[in-house]
Parts: C-alpha cells; structure tokens; sequence
C-alpha cells in the first residue's frame, strides 16, 4: 500500500503543479512550495502551510484525496480555514472552469474568492462546478470545523462543535479537545468533551487500560444510544476485562433505554392522537354535534393544508421577512377558507337534507371527489412543499426521550384548539345556542333560537376546525389532493369510538387510538396495530353502540 | 322500458366511437398511463413525455413515410382498466405499439392481454424483474441496474456494515429485499446486521420506524437505510428523519423510487446528502440531456418542470421502437418484435442503450445525492453499463433462469423462462 | 294498499328486466361469436368483457338495493364481499394454472415462488376442485356477513353507526389483503389466470359463455330478491325500513329479519365478484377500498332504491357514463361523478325507476280520484328513513 500511496501522491503533486503552474496568480506561491521529487507528502512542512497549493487541488481530487487535502488544510491554521471548510462540507465551495476556487455566500451568491477572501459579486455568465462532497467526507468536514469551533468564545458555537466532535469521534481530534478541555468554563460543555474523548478513546485505544475503563465509565453515565454506539465497538476487544467492563455498561444502559423506549411510544402515541384530535375535532362538531355526516371533512382539511401553502408562497413573493411566522398567519386564513366553504356547503347542500343523514352522506362524498378534483386541476396532482419554519424542526432530547419539535407544537396546538372550542362553546352566546339546538331542535326553535342560522355557522365553525387541522397536516404529511382521503376514516373511528356530542369523548378516543396503535406497533407491525385497532373498534361498537362518552337523555333514543 | 332502450342506444355508439378510427394514413401509437386517481402524480408526466417525443418525430416526417397518432387512453389508477383500456387500444383502436404501465401490478394486469393480442408494450419504470414477455420490452432498470450497485457503493465508498431495508409492503420492494438481502449474506453481511421492514401504503406516521432504525444503526457499525418506500410516503419519512436528527453523515438513506419528480413535493434542505440510485438524473451534463431538458422545456411551456429517469426509459424505448420499425419496414408487433434486440440508440447520459435478447436494455448506474435545490448531484457512477437481468441470480427460485427471445442461449427455441438445469422451457410455452 | 300497488307496478318492470337479459344472452354471443368480423355488425370482444363487467356491478347494486332500500340499513363495506367472492373464484383459477407459471411449480402460485414460499398456506387447499370454490364463494362472504350481523343487529347498531363500521370492516380487509404475508398476492393480487373448468380463458367462446352465466346470475338474483321482498316476510323488512322500533314493539325480532337479508346480500354480492374475475383478469386489494362500495351506493341511488330494477339500472348505467367519460374527457370525470352524487341526492332522491312509479303512481291515482271522487286516498308516505330519523332526533 505505501509505495502505491506515495506514487499517487507524487501523481498528484504533479497535477497540482501543472495547475499551479496554469494559475497565474498563484504561480510564484506555488512553485515555492512544490519541491521536486517523490518524497513529498502533503502533511510536509513546506506544504502544510500552502492554503492555496492545498485548495486548488481540490476540485479535481478523488474523495479519498479530498479527505487527506481536507485534513492538511486545517492543519495550516490561516484564519480562513473555517470558512473553507464549513462552506465545501454544504457545497458552497465552487470551481470555475480556469481552477479558481470561490465561495457561495449564499446559494446563488454572491461570491467570493477562497483563498483571500476578494468580492466578486454575482459572477454571472462565468460556468461554476460545485466541488463534490459526499457523505462520509461531509462527516469528516463536520469534525474538522467542529474541532475548529472549540476554540471559539460563544457558548453555544463551541456546545455544537462539542457534540460535532463527539459525533465524528475523529483520533486527530484528541490534542484540540484536550486544549479546549483545560479552559472548558461551562460545565455541560466540558461533559460532553469528556464524552468525546472516551468516544474517541474507546474507538481508536489511544491510551492504556485504566483510562480506557474510566472512559467506559463516562461512556456508561452518558448512557443514550451514541453511547451505546461506541460502547458496543469494544465487544470484539482482546482485552478481557475491557470487554466485560463494556458489556456490564452495555447492559445497564440497554435495560434503562427500555424504559425510556415504552414512555417513548406513549409519546408517539400521544402525538398521533393529537393529530387524530385535531382531524377527527372539526367532525366531533358536525356529525356530533349536529348529526351530519360531513365526508367532505377530510377534504376541509386539505382546503387548510393548500391555504398554508398559498400563504408560504404569497409570503415568498411579498414579504419573505414573514416566513418564519408563516404558519400563524396560515391559521385564521385556513379557518376562513375552509370555514367560508363549510358555509357555502351548508347553505347549498346539506340545509336540504338535515334529517336524511345517509343521502348527507352520500352527497357530501360528491362534494369531496369535486373538491379533490378541483384542487388537482388547480394546483396540479403533485405534492406541494410546505416549508417548516426553524422553530418547528429538529428535536431535543427529555432525558432519554426524543422530543421532535413539530410532534410537540402539534400536540400543544390541538390541546389549544380543543380548549378554546370547549370554552366557546360553554361561555359564548352562540355556543349556548348551539348546544341547545343540538339537546332539542324543536325546544330551542320555540325559544326564538334561530336553528337555521345556528345550523350554518355551526356547520362553518366545524370545517373551519377542520381547516386549522390542515395548518397542522402540512407539516407531517404530504400536501397532495389526497391528504383529506387518508384521515376520514381515522376521524370517523375517533368520533364514533370517543361518542357522539361531546367532546371529551373525542379527546379520550382519539388519544386511546393514538397511544393503543403505537404501543401495538412495535411489536404487531404497523399494517397489523391498525387492523386490530380497526376490529377493536368494530367490537366495542358492539358492546356501546353510542361510543365511549355517550350522551344520555330522552333523544337519543336507541 | 324506455331507459333500457336509450341504454342499449348508448352502447351502440360507445361501440360505434370506438370502432370508427381506420385511417390508414396514420400509425397509432397507444399511451397507457393513469390520468386520474393515485398514479397520476406519476403518470402523467409520461404522457406528456410521450406526446412530445411523438410531436417530434412526426416534425421530423413521421415515420415509414406516415405521421404518428397518439391515441391516449385513462386507466384511471384502476388495476382492472387497464387491462380493459389494453384491450380496447389493441383490438379497438389497433395499435402498432402501447407505451404504457408505471405500477408492477397495472403491468401484471395487462399482461395477459397484450400476449393474447400478440401486441407490443413498452414498459419504461424500474421494476422486481422476474419477468420475461415476448411482447412486452422493459427499458426501466431491473434490480442488478439498481439496487445492487447501490449497495456495492455504501459498502465500497461509505463503508456501511449495518442494513435496514425498509420499503412499502408491495411485490417491487418485496422482491428488492429479497434479492438484496441474499446479496449481502454472499458478501459475508451477517442476520443481525439486516433489518427488513415494510409499511403500507400512503403510511404517514413514521416515528416508531424512524426509531426503530436509529435504535438499530446504534451498534457500533455505520448503517445505511435502502429505501423501497413507495410515492406518497416519502415525504412524511424524510421529514420524520429530519425531525429526529438522523442526518445522511450518520445514516444515509438510499432510495430506489425517489427522483425528482417527487423532491418537487419536499423542502428538500433537510435531506441533503441522502442518495438515489437510478439510471438518470436530470442534473446529469451531456448535450443530449441538455436538448432534452429544454425540447421539454418548451413543449411544457415550463421551464420549472423537471425531468425524471422513467422519462428517459420513455425516451430510449421510443426511439428503440422507430428504430426497429424502419430496420422492419412494417409495424407489425411480429417483425418490430423480431428486430428489437440488438437494437442501439443513444441514451441521455452519453452512453448507448442496446435492447438485449431478454427485452431488457443496457445501462449506466449512477448513484446521486440530493442537493438543496431539489436535484441530484452524481456522487458515482459504474465504469461500464449494465446488463439488465430478467431473473436475478440471488433468488432459489430463479437463479438457474434465462430469458432469450432470439432462441441463441435457450437451444434455439425462444424462451422467456429457460431453466438451464434442466434445459427446459417453463411454464406455458412448454405446455405447446 | 301501497304495498298492494306497487307489487302490481313492478311486476311489467320485472318483465321488462327478464326480457332484456333474454335478449342480452342470445344477442351478445350471437353477433360475437357468429356474425364475422369485419362485419359491422360484429359485436367486439372487448364489448363483450365490458358488459359482462357491467352486468357483474349490477349484480352488486341489486345486493346493495336489497338491503339499503328495502331495510334500510346502508352498506358502505359491500365491496368487501364482491372482493371476497372475486379472491375465491381468483383462488381457484390460479391453482388451474398448474405447472404453466412462470417457474413452472406444479403447486405454487408464481407469487408464492420468488417469496420463496416452500408449501401453500392451508387455506389454499381444496381450490383445486371447482365445486369448492364455488361453495366458497358464497360461503366465505356469507359467514363473514352473519358473523358482523349477528353482532351488530343484536346490540342495535343502526343507521349512520354501521355504515361506518361496515367500512370499517372493508378498511381493515383492504390492509389485511395489501400484505404480503397473508398469501394471497398483496398489491399484485391474483392475475394471469388460464382456464376456467378446461376451457381457454382467452378464448371469445369462454368469454361469451362468462357473460351467459352473468346475465343467469343476474336473473336468478333479481328473482331471488323479488321473491324476498315479495313475500311476508318483505312486508317486515319494510316495516323495520321504515319504524325499526314499532316493529319490534309489535312483537317481531327485527334482528333477525335484518341478519336474514343481509347474509343474503352478501352472497349474491360475493357471486357477483366471483364472476367478475375471470372476466376482468385481475383481483386485487383495491377492491377492497372504502371508496368502490360508496360508487356502488350511488348506483343504487341513480337508479332509484327499493325498486330493484332501479339497482340493475343504475348499476349499468353509471358505469357505461364512467367507461365513456374517462375516455373522452378523464380530467373532469370526478367532477361528473361527484355532481352526480350531489345532484341525485337532491334532486332525484327517488332515482330514476322510482321517480318514474313516482309519477305513474300519482297519475294512477288521480285518475282514480276522478273516476270516484269520494274514495278515500292514503296521504302521501315518503317511505325513507328520514321519517324515523326525524322522529327519532325528536325534531
């Protein structure tokens, strides 16, 4: 391997000359640091030191070169090192046809040069290529910058580039985090370099027994699966203690993980509940409320789902500044739209129909093929993206718990939106009158309850739920015009199962379904959970035929 | 008994529409995609495709002296009619060639048809293989064109160790894992080093699976996830993976059915880095491809509208077709069938695509990771094009089958199913 | 008096519709088979599969009318037992392959084979035999059917609640028939069948012979439904339609007249799946979709429910509407189809047989009133369930 390495180094020293040599601006520079002979290696003193000999050579090196050329530039320590290779790891380090090397500042530019940091502007009409990464070098560039970064003085920079290091658990790595260590001010900072180092300890076995066990140890009170990950490398040591050491960590964190695995699936139970909570929330109020079988519900909710989208592009095009509260704005907007269309509906179609709820059904159904068909002609069969903004992605960790963030804006939204509707349908005026037309029709019209008015708005208010919960949908599922079609029989199952007319019903069914698929799911399998989450409702419709939390009284008579 | 009458009147000019195109002016050429329903987001971009390539060939004069005919037909995502609009464009409308079928099971379905007809369909997506028509010309990849490659790349250039195959419960994914699953146990992958899972279709609540496979890439080796995910849960999967933090540096995921087409549908930032193994990307620099790009460009009238690798298994097969055509001097599927293979025409990556004995076509691999603004960028590709295998040598069922339709391999009788063992034709060409 | 004057309405209808098949069953074959080809008289294959394909839905909207107009109990999971009757008769014709598959195992289905099954699943056993399948075919919807009705009529789930379980039910088959591991094909489903009884599937003889049985099937159900609902016993069934609750207050066990019909339905349901098969060549999973039972229902509704006619009517003329319109215009047959729904329902609640006795009935009736002035006429009835409903929401 050596000769065979060291000949493709003098290849590419060669190379590098050649360009060298073709780049005017760095003829002199590069000449100098060059010597002839197949003796040089790129971590030579004479080159370490050439930023530009180093960079000009990249756009046309094999990955396994970029990887080396990658180490030696950070090895040079010129200021603009982090930026080199921050930017080449998102693919903003650019090459020009004639070897020059930029930078992206932004994805379209502007740019500038690599090496001395010059403007030069758009640089339109001039052909760019991207210096190719790949994964296993983006990592590496990761650790790089990260190892880079733990020198820098905020806080929260050198928190990142800590776990960096600990992700990429690079060797070379090691003197940096041992340096940053000793001047380590913030405590869970310099927790996690110890982890590091143990990760990088365990990896590479740098050091003698004992301060292999002491790592095992740190490793062991980490105790999540990254720790695991590195701990689990030893179980092919030679050295038997190390291995029985690492086991009895590997154990100990294994059983702990189990129980944080079953609070994990009640979370994502949790979260899908919330999400049929919030689909099966507007339905609770038509069909429970009042006894209309909406089918078109699930195509409310892709009437919210498209509004958000609307909205993220009109935002786009008219005030990008506002992107990032995007989906605030989308929510009254999604409620009007889909609440006007509920309206629209109500006033045209079901008023005529109030009694006959099969032919609801059945007309209803129509209206969803309309709307489904009618979104596709508009907006086209394909799904649209819909931008999370940054507050909603990414998770954080609730001791062993991952808490993405979407997952828990939704379940706190539809806690608010089950909040807000209860208490307006308690304390308002028109909430009153709405309960009283569902109680008696006939009781609350003799009242000078205007049943019709109360009928459309409420009808308007369930789709205008509905609506809300498509703001929600977009950012966990597809906005194609089949969104609606994937949620309407979850929302039925949650209604009928928590019972009709009350919402407490549904929150109860939609969180029982929630959590009992997720609990089911790890062990049945996702298609299985569901059928005998299905059959299960299917029998205890037998045992209560009116669901969970029915509502007593002389009208509902069975 | 009005109504029934007026029912009957109804049929006799259905019949009657159906029947009245003869013009023998023209060759029809039959487009087979669903317009509506589920797969339309997919199909009907393979429409448009069809309907530009047919435009410019008969701007080019036609062909055999005749202008083509588009005759397009809806199947609406409907298994069974596409069997009956089969049907209804070989014996009705009198096709010389269908183009046509995007799912494993609407091919299936036509199947029997088209070989009862004696007709000629060109099948332009990626598919399980373990099929061999004489009448049927398969121009997408089959596994050997796809997933294998992808694989050697993770093992070779990442140094992955650790497998999840994870893929929608569906015969495609299903046969993949199969085939990929016997191929990394013969490169010494060991059980617990692979994990198989499916999920249905259109699933949407990934986070127990995302989970389950962060769990299982925590075992101290680099795992990499290979993707048969179907359409539509793509986009809930990747934000899920997003959402959790898995990033491609620790877990690349590499994706068999995700091309640009369905990127247009993700904010695809997250995902950058994450890879896809196809026989064609749009990004990918020829002049060929650069034409191609902008003549759909034009046609559409959209310069947003991007181009995907079944456009290019459309675009290879089309231009197979007329080739074969004019070496024929006739449409008849007979002759056009028998002067297939060996068929050259160039492809858009700037090699040549040859239509093999087995009906399956030679290709590049190319191995993309996804950029942020929606495309690919080619990260690898294989030195040499690949053979496409009908029946994948990794399966017990098929390893000892061959395919050759010319008769050279299979003791001169043409034979899809050719069980060399025992040197006999299987199945139902045996039984004549 | 009602009851009285419809039966005597129907009964020119019901000719009308034995006729029709009659003609149907002679004509089709006869300008398929005999008239030649270049004939412009010649009735295509491909027509021939395609009505056969329209009289196998008719055949599922008349099960469907069975229940829903005549009893009141609307079925939104029928296509579950069109789908299940289809997967026995699919059954069948793929263990008739034999050695003739791709991989040639003289046992194996080809699906079986490259997910390296080694032996068929149990239920697999016994297929072979024709008699069997067919028996199952009936059998299996049937037993499914009674099992779900026995439990559902006995604790009185009604009206909108089981329509919403018995999707449930067909939701929960779609999911069970799309995995793989089930065995019988997942997505692709059941395809590539051979022969039927000896005879080539391909063949236009075999598929003229198909659309003979179907236009029998059709005519023995219409009969079989007639009979029912003809009899005392559909004078119940009306009556638990229309007052579930006086009904059974009158002494009658309502449950069990409705598991009676239902189990019924079911199997003329599962028949007319089994003949679907082989004559569309395919079963799959996506006949088990929520979204296919609902189409049936508009079926019905199109042609006007508890008139059985109507069903028949329905059934084959959406579809030919659906066949026409996805081929000339496919981008707005949701539209039409959707419009349809809404305007139906609105509109012509009654269908089209049922606006026709509609008119007929009043025409009847004023000429009745003309010729005796002072002979008391029953008020008008609407005899839908919204009555119940209305009564029963107390509003």
């Amino acid at each position: 391997m050596k000769p065979m390495r060291a000949t493709i180094r003098s290849v590419l020293t060669a190379i590098a000359l050649c360009l060298a040599l073709a780049t005017p601006l760095h003829t002199s520079a590069a000449q100098e640091t060059v010597p002839d002979g197949p003796t040089t290696a790129p971590t030579s003193a004479a080159e370490t030191h050439d930023l530009a000999g180093l960079v000009s050579r990249l756009p046309k090196a094999s990955y396994n070169e970029k990887s080396e050329l990658a180490g030696a530039i950070a090895e040079t320590g010129n200021p603009r090192v982090e930026l080199i290779l921050s930017s080449f790891s998102a693919g903003r380090l650019q090459a020009t046809k004639e070897g020059r090397v930029v930078i992206a500042l932004k994805d379209d530019g502007p740019y500038e040069d690599a090496l001395t940091g010059d403007k030069l502007g758009m640089m339109e009409g001039i052909r760019l290529k991207k210096v190719r990464v790949n994964n296993r070098l983006r990592g590496e560039l990761h650790g790089l910058v990260a190892r880079l970064a733990l020198s820098s003085p905020d806080a929260s920079i050198r928190r990142h580039a800590a776990r960096e290091t600990f992700d990429a658990a690079d060797p070379d790595s090691l003197p940096s985090i041992e340096k940053a260590l000793s001047r380590e001010t913030e405590s869970d900072i310099a927790e996690t370099l110890r982890q590091a180092r143990a990760a990088i300890i365990l990896k590479n076995g740098v050091v003698d027994e004992e301060g292999q066990l002491a790592a095992i140890e740190t490793l062991r009170d980490r105790g999540d699966l990254e720790a695991l990950n590195a701990l689990l490398g030893l179980d092919k040591s030679d050295n038997l203690v190390l291995r029985e050491s690492a086991a009895s960590a590997v154990r100990s964190i294994k059983r702990t993980l189990e129980y944080w695995d079953v609070a994990q699936n009640v979370y994502y139970g949790l979260s899908l509940g919330s999400v049929l909570l919030l689909a099966a929330i507007g339905l609770a109020i038509t069909f429970g409320v009042m006894g209309v079988i909406n089918m078109a519900h699930g195509e409310m909710i892709m009437l919210g789902a498209y509004t958000t989208y609307v909205v993220q592009q009109v935002l786009l095009a008219v005030a990008p500044s506002l992107m990032s509260v995007s989906l605030i704005i989308s929510i009254p907007a999604a409620f009007i739209v889909a609440g006007g269309a509920g309206i629209l509906i109500e006033r045209t179609i079901i008023r005529f129909l109030y009694g006959r709820p099969l032919e609801t059904l059945l007309a209803t159904w129509g209206l969803s093929l309309i709307l489904q068909q009618a979104v596709r002609t508009i907006f086209g069969p394909t799904n649209k993206p819909v931008v999370a903004p940054d507050w909603m992605s990414g998770a954080f960790q609730l001791g062993q718990l991952t808490i993405t963030s979407s997952r828990i804006w939704i379940i706190v939204f539809s806690m608010i939106v089950l909040a807000v509707l209860m208490a307006f349908l308690k304390y308002t005026h028109f909430g009153t009158q709405t309960r009283a037309v569902t109680q008696n029709r006939k009781m609350a019209a003799s009242m000078g309850v205007r049943t019709n008015l109360v009928d459309a708005l409420t009808f308007g208010l369930g789709s205008g739920v509905a609506g809300i919960a498509g703001v929600a949908l977009s950012q966990i599922d597809n906005v194609s015009p089949n969104l609606g079609q994937s949620y309407i029989i979850d929302s039925f199952m949650v209604v009928v199962f928590g019972g009709v007319g009350n919402l407490w019903g549904t929150l109860v069914g939609a969180m029982t379904l929630g959590v009992a698929n997720k609990l089911l799911e790890p062990f049945a399998g996702a298609v299985v959970g569901k059928i005998v989450v299905l059959i299960f409702i299917i029998l205890f419709i037998q045992r209560r035929p009116r669901g969970l939390f029915a509502l007593k009284g002389r009208f509902v008579d069975a | 008994m009005k109504l029934w009458k007026s029912a009957l009147a109804g049929f006799a000019m259905l019949s009657a529409t159906t029947a009245a195109h003869a013009d023998s002016d023209t060759i029809k050429v039959g487009i087979l995609h669903s317009l509506s329903g589920t797969m339309a987001i997919s199909e009907t971009t393979l429409k448009d495709d069809m309907l530009m390539l047919i435009k410019q060939q008969n701007e080019k004069g036609g062909l055999l002296g005749k202008k083509l005919e588009p005759v397009v037909v809806d199947p609406a995502s409907n298994w069974p009619l596409f069997a009956e609009k089969m049907r209804q464009l070989l014996s009705q409308e009198k096709v010389a060639a269908v183009f046509g079928c995007w799912t494993s099971v609407s091919r299936k379905s036509v199947l029997p048809v088209v070989e009862e007809l004696d007709g000629l369909l060109f099948y332009p997506v990626q598919y399980e293989g373990e099929e061999s028509s004489r009448n049927v010309f398969y121009t997408g990849a089959a596994p050997n064109q796809q997933a294998i490659p992808a694989v050697d790349y993770l093992m070779e250039q990442e140094g992955v160790e650790r497998w999840v195959l994870e893929g929608t419960d569906y015969v495609y994914p299903r046969t993949t894992n199969k085939i990929l699953e016997a191929y990394l146990k013969s490169k010494g992958v060991k059980d617990e080093d692979i994990m198989i899972n499916y999920t249905p279709f259109g699933f949407s609540d990934w986070q127990t699976e995302v989970s389950k496979i962060k769990t299982f890439g925590s075992a101290g080796k680099k795992t990499a996830v290979v993707s048969t995910i179907n359409g539509d849960a793509n986009v809930p999967f990747y934000k899920e993976l997003a959402n959790q933090g898995i990033k491609a540096e620790d877990i690349p995921v590499v994706a068999f059915s995700v091309g640009e087409e369905e990127l247009a549908g993700i904010d695809t930032k997250p995902l950058v880095g994450h890879l896809a193994a196809w026989n064609y990307f749009q990004s990918v620099d020829t002049p060929a491809n650069e034409t191609f790009i902008k003549e759909w460009h034009d046609y559409t009238g959209n310069e947003k509208r991007v181009t995907n690798d079944p456009m290019e298994a459309t675009y290879i097969g089309f231009n197979m077709w007329v080739k074969a055509v004019e070496k024929a001097s006739t449409t008849d599927p007979d002759k056009v069938i028998a002067a297939l293979p060996g068929t050259e025409v160039p492809n858009l990556t700037g090699g040549t695509a040859k239509m093999l004995p087995n009906h399956h076509i030679t290709k590049p691999v190319l191995i993309g990771e996804v950029q942020d603004d929606g495309q690919f960028d080619v990260v690898w590709e294989t030195d040499d094009l690949v053979a496409g295998d009908a029946w994948s040598d990794y399966l017990p069922g098929s390893k000892d089958l061959i395919s050759d339709w010319t008769g050279g391999e299979t003791g001169g009788t043409p034979c899809g199913n050719y069980d060399t063992k025992t040197e006999k034709c299987l199945g139902l060409k045996a039984m004549h | 008096m009602i009851f009285h004057r419809l039966k005597h309405i129907s009964w020119d209808l019901a000719l009308g519709v034995y006729v029709t098949l009659l003609v149907l069953a002679i004509a089709v074959p006869f300008f398929n088979l005999v008239v030649p080809e270049g004939s412009a008289f010649h009735l295509s294959t491909y027509m021939v599969t395609l009505l056969g394909k329209y009289m196998c839905y008719a055949l599922l909207a008349l099960a469907l009318d069975l229940v829903w107009g005549y009893c009141g109990i609307l079925s939104l999971g029928h296509g579950a037992f069109f789908a299940l009757g289809g997967y026995a008769m699919g059954m069948y014709l793929m263990r008739m392959i034999g050695p003739r598959g791709v991989y040639g195992d003289p046992v194996l289905p080809d699906f079986m084979v490259f997910l390296n099954w080694k032996e068929l699943p149990w239920y697999w056993l016994g297929f072979d035999i024709f008699p069997f399948a067919m028996l199952m075919v009936v059998l299996v919807p049937g037993i499914l059917a009674f099992a779900f009705g026995y439990l559902a009529f006995r604790s009185r789930v009604t009206g909108v609640y089981f329509s919403i379980i018995t999707q449930a039910l067909t939701f929960a088959l779609l999911l069970a028939f799309f995995r793989n591991d089930m065995g019988f094909g997942g997505n692709n489903g059941l395809t590539d069948f051979k022969d039927i009884l000896g005879f080539d599937i391909q063949s236009d003889a075999t598929r003229s012979g198909l659309f003979i049985v179907t236009i029998a099937a059709l005519a023995a159900g219409f009969a079989i439904c007639r009979a029912i609902v003809g009899s005392k016993l559909g004078k119940v069934l009306l009556a638990v339609r229309d007052a579930e609750s006086r009904t059974r207050f009158l002494g009658y066990r309502t449950d069990r007249y409705k598991l009676f019909v239902w189990v019924v339905s079911a199997c003329l349901a599962g028949v007319a799946g089994a003949l679907y098969v082989p004559q569309v060549g395919i079963i799959n999973p996506s006949e088990f979709a929520p979204a296919n039972s609902i189409e049936a229902v508009v079926w019905v509704a199109v042609g006007g429910r508890g008139t059985l006619a109507g069903a028949i009517l329905g059934g084959v003329l959406v579809n030919i509407f659906k066949t026409w319109f996805t081929g000339a215009l496919p981008e707005f047959w949701l539209f039409a189809l959707g419009a349809l729904f809404v305007l139906v329902t609105l509109l012509l609640p009654r269908g089209i047989i049922g606006t026709a006795l509609h008119y007929r009935e009043k025409h009847l009736e004023k000429k009745a009133s003309e010729d005796n002035a002072f002979d008391e006429i029953a008020p008008e009835q609407p005899h839908d369930e919204a009555q119940e409903e209305l009564e029963r929401a107390g509003a």
